[in-house]
Order: C-alpha cells, then sequence, then structure tokens
C-alpha cells in the first residue's frame, strides 16, 4: 500500500473594511437597494476613470507587515482583462507584475507542533458586481453595488500538508486581519474566501504532482471535508492509472462532492497590462514608518501580555485572545473592576455558554463592559452570593441591565446583618435537632442541611461563607 | 463681414462689450449649421433648443456677473467622445449610437464655467481611430476647402466645424495626432498639451496613455484662452498634472528674439510632399527673420515612433472597448441565443472595420508569448523615444516640422490602405509616445489651394513656448477664412 502526501496551497481573498470602494467614493455598506452604492467608475460608464483609495494600500501594507512580507514601495496596478456581466469594464483593476507585498510567512501550530507557511505574495484588487437571475423569466440581472470594494488575495506557499494545517492558517490568518481592523474576515458572507489548490505525492518524492483548484469553500467545515474528499478522488484516480487533470473544480458541500468548472486547456488568456489610468503606487520609506508605527498589538504578542499583566492562565488567555472583540471586551472589563480573573471566568463560562444558547458568535456579545464590572464588583463586595449574581447575569445578557438597580429593586442584596442571621440559624438549629445531633456526633457533613435550610430562610440572600461561619460557632 | 468670421475672442469682447449678444451669437451658428451641413457634415448632433436656452442663460450670466471670461456667451461645438450629459455621446460609432451619459465630461465642465454655449456634437473617426473622419459610422466628414478632399482626423468634425464657420471654436482630442494633423488639412490652429494638462475624465478613452484633449480654433490667441479654460489639475484623473501656473494666454507675444529652434532632417526626408516642405521651410524662416535662431539637427528613432505607437495605443484600446459589450448600454444586437452569442453578435454588429482591426491587434499584443516580444518592447522604444527628445531640448526651446507629409488626400483615397493612412501619422505620433505639447498652425496652401499646416513641439508643460512662436510666426499671415465662409 502507497502512502501519499497532500500539498496544499491556498488564495485567499479578504474584503477590505474600508468605507468606500477602492477606485471611487461610493459606499462598500452591505445590503443596500439593489445598484444603490454606484457611479460612473464602478458600473464602467465610458469616459469614468478610477482614483485608488489609500486606505486600501495601508490596509494591504499592514496586513503585508504583519505576515512578513517585504512591501513593493514602487508598485503598479495591472488589468485583467475578461468578459462577463459581473465586470462592467470586461476588465478587472488588478496587481500581477508588481503585487503590494512579497515573500511573507505566518507560524501556525497544529497537533503536529509549530511551522512556518510561506506568503507568495498579496496583491489589491476590485469585487465584482452581482448576477441576479430572474426565476419568473428570461433574464438575469446586474447589482453593482458590490463592483470596485476593495479585496486582497492573499497566496500561499505549497507548504500545508494537511487540512488541519490548512485550517490553523486560516484562523491564524483570520486573526492577524481582524486584529488590524482590516477586515471582519466571514467565510459565511463571503468578507474571506480561500481557493485551495491540492495535489498528491508519494510519501518522499520531490516533486509535485498535478494540482487542482477547489472554489465555492464557505466555512471551515467545508474546507476540511473539500480537502478530504479531493485527496481521496486524486489518489483514487492515481491508483487507477489515470491521470489528475490540472482544472478548476467547484465545491458542492450539500452533495460532499466537487465537480469540474474548467481545464486548463480552457483557461483564458488574461491578456495583463499595466494600467494606464493609475500611476504607480509609490511607497516612501516615512509612510511605511507610519504605518509600521500604528500597527496595532497582534495576538501573539496580546497572550503573552495578558499572562505577566494579569496572571491568567494561558488557556484563559488564549481564548479571550481568540477574537479581538473578546479581548476587548476583557480589557474594557478589567480596567473598571480591577478583577482579571473574575472577569475572565465570567466570560469563559457564563458568557460563551449563553451566546451557544442564543445562537449568538462572540462578535455579538450583547451587554457592556460597565454592567459586566458593576456585577463583578457587587460579588466582590459580597453584597451578593454567586448564586444571586449567576441569576442577575442571565439579566444582564438578556437585556444590560444595570445590576446595582436591579438588585437593590428586587431587595437581592445579601442581609450582612449579623445579629440578623444569627437570629434565623438559631432557629434552624432549634427546628433541626435531628441534624444538630448528626454533626455533634461527627457526622460533618449534616452540616450542609443546616447552610441549606439557613439560606432557604434567608431567600437566598445570605453569603454561604458567613452562614457556615456562625453554625459552626453555635454548634460548638 | 458675417458674424462667424470673428474668432471666438474677438466675439466674446463684443458680448461683453453688449454689441452682440450670446443669442444672437448662437443663433448665427446654428444658421451657418443649417446652411452649411449639407456639404461639410461636421456634426453628429446639433441641439438647437439647448444651445438656444444655454444662450439665454449665459447672456443673463454675464449681464449679473456671474460669467466675465473671455468665452463667456461664445457658441463652441465638441467632438463626440467627450461625455455631455443629456446630449447624445456615440463617439462617431453604431455601438454608442443611443447612449446619453449621465455625466459630464471635466474639460467640458471647464468650459460651461467658462460661460461656453455648445451647439453640439462634432463628428470623428469611429472611437478617434483614423486619421481622416471617413470610419465614422455617421458618414463622411468632408474637408470645407475642398469637399472632395477628407478633413483629416480623427477631429475632423471640430476642424471643419471651424473652418467651416459653423462655430467659434472646438474641441478635438489627440492620441497620435489628430488634432494637429486635420488642423492642417483644415487651415485652422490646434493645440495639444502636455500629457496631463487637461483632465481626461469623462473624454471615452482610446489609448489612455496618449489621449489629450485640446483646442481647436482660428488662431493662436482663441487657442491660447480656450487652453486656460480648460486646463486644470482634476483629483478624478489620476494622470492629471498640478501646474504651477495655467496662464497660457500671457504668452500671446509677438517675439521670438534668441528663441533657439530645431528642425529634425528626420523631418524632411522621403515621403514628404515637396509643396509642404517648401511651406513648412519658409515659416521656419519668417520665424528666423524675427529673430530665432533656426538650425537643422537629427532626432533620430522618428521611424520607431509608428510601429510603437500602434502596439501601445491598440493594446489599451481592445481593453478600453471591452466594456461595450450590449449588456449596460449602447446598441445590442437583435437576435441572440445566450450571453456569449449576445456579445459576439453586439460587438461585430456595432463596430466599424477600423475599430475590429485595432482591438484584434491589440489583443494580439498583450496575449500570453507576444507580450515580451511586442508589448514591452513598445514600451521601451517609446522611453527612447522620450530620451530622444530629452537630448533636443537641452539644445531647443522648439523642435519645427511639418503637421503632415502631404494635404489632405480625396475621400476614399486612404481607406483602401490602412498601412498609407498609419504612415501619415509620423510626425505626430512620437510627440504622444513623449507627452509633449505640440501646436499646427497654418502656413500656406498647396497648388490645389488645400492648406498645409507647420508643428512646433515644446518639452513637457513648455505651451507658453509654443503659443509665443506660433503667435509671432501668425502676425506675419493672418488668419485665411476658409472660401466656403466666404461666400454668404
Amino acid at each position: 500500500m502507497k502512502q501519499f502526501e497532500t500539498v496544499i496551497g491556498l488564495e485567499v481573498h479578504v474584503e477590505l473594511a474600508t468605507k468606500t470602494k477602492i477606485f471611487c467614493s461610493c459606499s462598500t455598506e452591505f445590503g443596500g437597494a439593489p445598484n444603490s452604492h454606484t457611479c460612473p467608475v464602478c458600473t464602467g460608464m465610458p469616459g469614468s476613470l478610477p482614483v485608488l483609495n489609500k486606505q486600501v494600500v495601508e490596509y494591504a501594507i499592514a496586513v503585508g507587515l504583519a505576515t512578513n512580507c517585504s512591501i513593493t514601495q514602487n508598485c503598479k496596478f495591472d488589468r485583467k482583462n475578461y468578459f462577463y456581466p459581473d465586470n462592467p469594464q470586461n476588465y478587472q483593476i488588478s496587481q500581477l507584475y508588481l503585487p503590494i507585498c512579497r515573500d511573507g510567512k505566518i507560524e501556525i501550530e497544529t497537533e503536529e507542533g509549530v511551522k512556518a507557511v510561506g506568503i507568495h505574495e498579496i496583491h489589491m484588487e476590485e469585487d465584482a458586481g452581482k448576477l441576479v437571475h430572474d426565476e419568473w423569466g428570461e433574464n438575469s440581472l446586474v447589482d453593482f453595488n458590490r463592483s470596485g470594494v476593495p479585496l486582497i488575495e492573499i497566496v500561499s506557499e505549497p507548504d500545508m500538508r494537511s487540512a488541519d494545517e490548512v485550517i490553523a492558517y486560516l484562523e491564524k490568518l483570520r486573526l492577524i486581519i481582524q486584529y488590524l481592523g482590516a477586515s471582519d474576515c466571514k467565510l459565511q458572507e463571503g468578507s474571506m474566501r480561500a481557493d485551495v489548490n491540492l495535489s498528491v505525492r508519494e510519501a518522499g518524492s520531490s516533486e509535485f504532482g498535478t494540482r487542482t483548484e477547489m472554489k465555492n469553500l464557505n466555512s471551515f467545515k467545508a474546507i476540511r471535508r473539500a480537502i478530504e474528499g479531493e485527496r481521496e478522488r486524486q489518489i483514487d484516480l492515481i491508483e487507477a492509472g489515470k491521470p489528475v487533470i490540472q482544472e478548476t473544480r467547484r465545491w458542492d458541500d450539500a452533495k460532499e462532492y466537487s465537480y469540474a468548472m474548467r481545464s486548463k486547456e480552457d483557461a483564458q488568456d488574461y491578456r495583463y497590462f499595466p494600467e494606464p489610468d493609475l500611476v504607480p503606487v509609490q511607497i516612501s520609506d516615512e509612510w511605511l514608518e507610519q504605518i509600521r508605527k500604528r500597527q496595532p498589538e497582534l495576538r501573539t504578542e496580546k497572550l503573552e501580555r495578558y499572562k505577566k499583566e494579569f496572571n491568567i492562565p494561558e488557556y484563559d488567555a488564549g481564548i479571550i485572545t481568540s477574537n479581538k472583540k473578546l479581548a476587548d471586551f476583557f480589557e474594557t472589563t478589567t480596567a473598571i473592576c480591577s478583577n482579571p480573573k473574575k472577569v475572565s471566568n465570567w466570560l469563559m463560562v457564563e458568557t460563551m455558554r449563553l451566546l451557544k444558547e442564543h445562537d449568538l458568535d462572540l462578535e455579538q456579545i450583547p451587554f457592556s463592559p460597565e454592567n459586566l464590572a458593576k456585577l463583578i464588583q457587587l460579588t466582590d463586595d459580597g453584597a451578593i452570593n454567586s448564586t444571586v449574581a449567576k441569576e442577575v447575569f442571565e439579566k444582564v445578557f438578556e437585556s444590560d441591565i444595570d445590576p446595582e438597580q436591579y438588585v437593590e429593586e428586587h431587595g437581592l442584596k445579601t442581609v450582612s446583618d449579623d445579629g440578623a442571621l444569627r437570629e434565623v440559624i438559631e432557629k434552624v438549629i432549634a427546628q433541626n435537632p435531628q441534624s444538630v445531633a448528626d454533626y455533634k456526633s461527627g457526622k460533618k457533613k449534616a452540616i450542609g442541611f443546616l447552610v441549606g435550610q439557613t439560606m432557604k430562610a434567608m431567600q437566598g440572600k445570605a453569603d454561604p461563607g458567613s452562614v457556615n461561619k456562625i453554625l459552626t460557632e453555635l454548634l460548638q | 463681414m458675417s458674424l462667424m468670421n470673428f474668432t471666438a475672442v474677438e466675439l466674446g469682447k463684443k458680448i461683453k462689450a453688449k454689441e452682440i449678444t450670446a443669442v444672437e451669437a448662437a443663433n448665427a451658428a446654428l444658421d451657418a449649421i443649417r446652411m452649411r451641413e449639407q456639404q461639410v457634415h461636421s456634426f453628429v448632433t446639433v441641439d438647437e433648443k439647448k444651445a438656444l436656452d444655454r444662450a439665454e442663460q449665459v447672456q443673463k450670466g454675464i449681464e449679473d456677473g456671474t460669467y466675465t471670461g473671455p468665452l463667456a456667451g461664445v457658441p463652441v461645438a465638441i467632438k463626440d467622445n467627450m461625455c455631455t450629459k443629456g446630449m447624445l455621446t456615440t463617439c462617431s460609432s453604431k455601438i454608442l449610437g443611443n447612449f446619453v451619459p449621465e455625466y459630464t465630461a471635466e474639460a467640458v465642465l471647464n468650459l460651461e464655467r467658462a460661460g461656453a454655449v455648445i451647439l453640439g456634437k462634432t463628428n470623428m473617426d469611429e472611437f478617434a481611430m483614423g486619421s481622416t473622419t471617413e470610419t465614422s459610422a455617421y458618414g463622411v466628414t468632408k474637408n470645407p476647402w475642398n469637399t472632395e478632399h477628407v478633413p483629416g482626423g480623427s477631429s475632423g468634425g471640430s476642424c471643419a466645424a471651424v473652418a467651416a464657420e459653423e462655430c467659434f471654436y472646438a474641441l478635438g482630442s489627440d492620441t497620435g495626432g489628430s488634432i494637429r494633423q486635420p488642423s492642417s488639412f483644415c487651415g485652422v490652429t490646434g493645440i495639444k498639451p502636455t500629457y496631463g494638462t487637461v483632465s481626461r475624465y469623462g473624454l471615452i478613452a482610446y489609448g489612455s496613455s496618449l489621449d489629450q484633449i485640446g483646442p481647436i480654433a482660428k488662431d493662436v490667441t482663441d487657442c491660447a484662452a480656450v487652453l486656460e479654460a480648460i486646463a486644470s489639475y482634476d483629483s478624478k484623473d489620476s494622470t492629471s498634472v498640478k501646474r504651477d501656473a495655467y496662464d497660457f494666454t500671457a504668452a500671446l507675444v509677438d517675439d521670438v528674439k534668441g528663441m533657439k529652434i530645431g528642425i529634425p532632417r528626420d523631418y524632411f526626408g522621403e515621403g514628404l510632399d515637396s509643396e509642404v516642405k517648401e511651406a513648412v521651410l519658409s515659416a521656419a524662416k519668417e520665424l528666423e527673420n524675427k529673430g530665432a535662431i533656426v538650425e537643422e539637427f537629427d532626432l533620430s528613432l522618428v521611424e520607431y515612433a509608428i510601429p510603437a505607437y500602434y502596439v501601445i495605443a491598440c493594446a489599451e484600446a481592445s481593453s478600453n472597448l471591452a466594456r461595450f459589450d450590449g449588456v449596460k448600454y449602447g446598441y445590442r444586437t437583435q437576435d441572440y441565443q445566450g450571453l456569449h452569442n449576445m456579445y459576439k453578435k453586439t460587438r461585430s454588429e456595432g463596430f466599424g472595420a477600423e475599430v475590429k482591426r485595432r482591438i484584434m491587434l491589440g489583443s494580439f499584443v498583450l496575449s500570453s508569448g507576444y507580450y515580451d516580444a511586442y508589448y514591452l518592447k513598445a514600451l521601451r522604444t517609446k522611453a527612447l523615444i522620450k530620451q530622444a527628445f530629452d537630448k533636443a531640448f537641452e539644445k531647443y526651446d522648439l523642435i519645427l516640422g511639418p503637421a503632415a507629409p502631404t494635404s489632405a488626400p480625396r475621400i476614399g483615397e486612404s481607406l483602401s490602405d490602412p498601412i498609407k493612412m498609419y504612415l501619415g501619422d509620423i510626425y505626430t505620433i512620437s510627440v504622444n509616445l513623449a507627452g509633449l505639447p505640440g501646436i499646427s498652425v497654418p502656413c500656406g496652401t498647396d497648388s490645389n489651394g488645400l492648406p498645409i499646416g507647420m508643428q512646433l513641439i515644446g518639452d513637457c508643460f513648455e505651451e507658453k513656448k509654443l503659443i509665443r512662436a506660433a503667435y509671432a510666426y501668425e502676425q506675419t499671415r493672418g488668419y485665411r477664412h476658409c472660401p466656403i465662409a466666404e461666400w454668404r
């Protein structure tokens, strides 16, 4: 039985988070009425000309710096010529000859350990419009709202060997870009799209096999299934003595099967040439330095800092920094209540649980850091016990209420009046002679029942620690 | 003497002095158009109502002080490759036969800000591809000096309209000589400015890296005034240049003493008509008599300009014209099956032969396997040509030569031999490749009574030197009205 190795390289398109399009001042906002975010430039009207959005260059450089690329300080745009109705000029302004970033790498971690994945290049380009097929008639319509939305394409080296590595690479890339604020990188919504180039070869071989390119992968799960499916398909072909054909394939995740879109033979000649309507982009040392200085703390650095500065375990720090919004939330809350461990616990346990229950993701935490901080403050002060706290937290989660006010209004404050508590405990002792006797005869567990009875009598508004202390004292 | 015999600046003065109103001027131009279009056919579109409404509005603007410039109220014709909001803009092509732009080209907006009254859109070679205005889908424009001859091209409609005095001035565009060559054929003056001086926003592109809008008028004074109005830095055009000064009319001075003018021997060799040669050289003599230092020199590389130009311009055109596909605007074929068939039939029916030839040529030179051999080599040639000019301008203020090797050919003569037509651009093309300014000024007529033009070429941003020398020369000769315009 032969052993095969999978060789994978990725082409990742990321939609940049600029407010306006790459070559005009139309809004990039998602979901407007068809063709409401358009102008002569992004609809390819005769005589219109593109003007480069500087923010696009800055985001591309930021991503390049964060992925250890060298920046092409004199870069150019090129035209990629092809006819399709979603492409109003019938050419896409992209970069071929002098892409803005080259020769980078990022480190990924899988169960196999840490390894570097090379980045061949990153280039800037414009997105196309969207075709809408009229289900009732014979017509197709075009919506140019997406036309001219800025993209970067990140092309990796063929350095990955498994679906695990691919997922690790994509997650790392996503975190870097999210941390930079350059994109929200949502696969499902298409703001991050990955095409998988895959070939297989016999283990130990130094030559690459024939590769295919897989498109239409909308989730990490789909990517994993597509990689596994394509690996098997190619191995089956090789073992049956049939050739693997260099082609582009479309993954159908529902059917868990891919089918050929076009082969290399009918690949188009894009007739690339330098875009004459744009001047070369000159990136001065000063500009580059400004962007370098503005680079935010990235995940790896943040994780280390959390461990040191907040003294929280690596595991916690790992989860909290796995999402920029979550990390920001953590830091804001901690700044108010100065209890990082508790903040991290609330986020990791109760918040995660309720997010899952409500089918929300980490980007959608529905309450404010201020109210979580107040809740933690209340528990720290002993004003409420943990059971009450959980109850109040559900309210905070549901409608972002002010916990102080809520506790006040609902009379949930722990009774801290020792005299009143002592009176209740004395009553409980008097009413439960059996348990008292058990306790005194050495069955120390019996105290639990007495604590429970006390809490019940106090309607939950007592601090279990204090109850325990007074009980032990009175039972001496 | 008709009102139409005035130059643009003369008319502007009379309007300012309340001797003539903008409405009278517009009516006079519309009358002239009605009278001469049968013979000349300079226009694709004339919008009388719009012109008269606008003239009325401008007249009010002049009276209330909104418009104070030298061109306020003066009627103008615009080449049909510049977008005019609400007015048909066809590029003289069937494929844009129904195209009404949503916006106005920046250069035209600049004219409107100066109080211009637009009469209509002038005929041209389809998409500016041609040197005779015969490739128009809307009929041939005739040379007003002799209607059996072409007016030149591609801005043939604009030049013929000025010569026939159907308007006071016009805008043209110049990618390889398309302002200077027809100006020379029609006995009018035209300037191709330094690349980046006039915004290309709204100019329907032919060869983006070479296209430039410029003025066409009866004399140098008008051209300088129009250039002053249309030139501007435009943030909508990335290739637009912010210039130090735009006061081109300040160079209208009759003084060329000490100016160094070089005559390239390469421009006076084989292929140049002897009558043209004689007229241009005697114009050079006039400048020498006025104190300019005129000498011959070798420019070199002249023979490489035409192939380099046709590779670069066609490559860009093949991509620029891809958007005309029947999907969004313009012509769409009647019957088709599916998308690709629609593209194919629309473009086959919508474009004329010369446009198709250049799209195919351009697509070929950009194809994988040919890109280096043709397109990159052409770009290198372009750089070398620029260097040759740089060297010449170390020594000379201006370069003087003919605008075209001959006077206007007969209608029908050029289309049968495209290579011969391409060779007619030999003296103008390298100016576009190097991004330089050039002017064509009438300097005589041949034995058939057809005009001959002299071309002056300047270094980048040296339009003022061109204007000064051309103005000084013009003083020795004056403007010769085309006979057609003197009949009335």
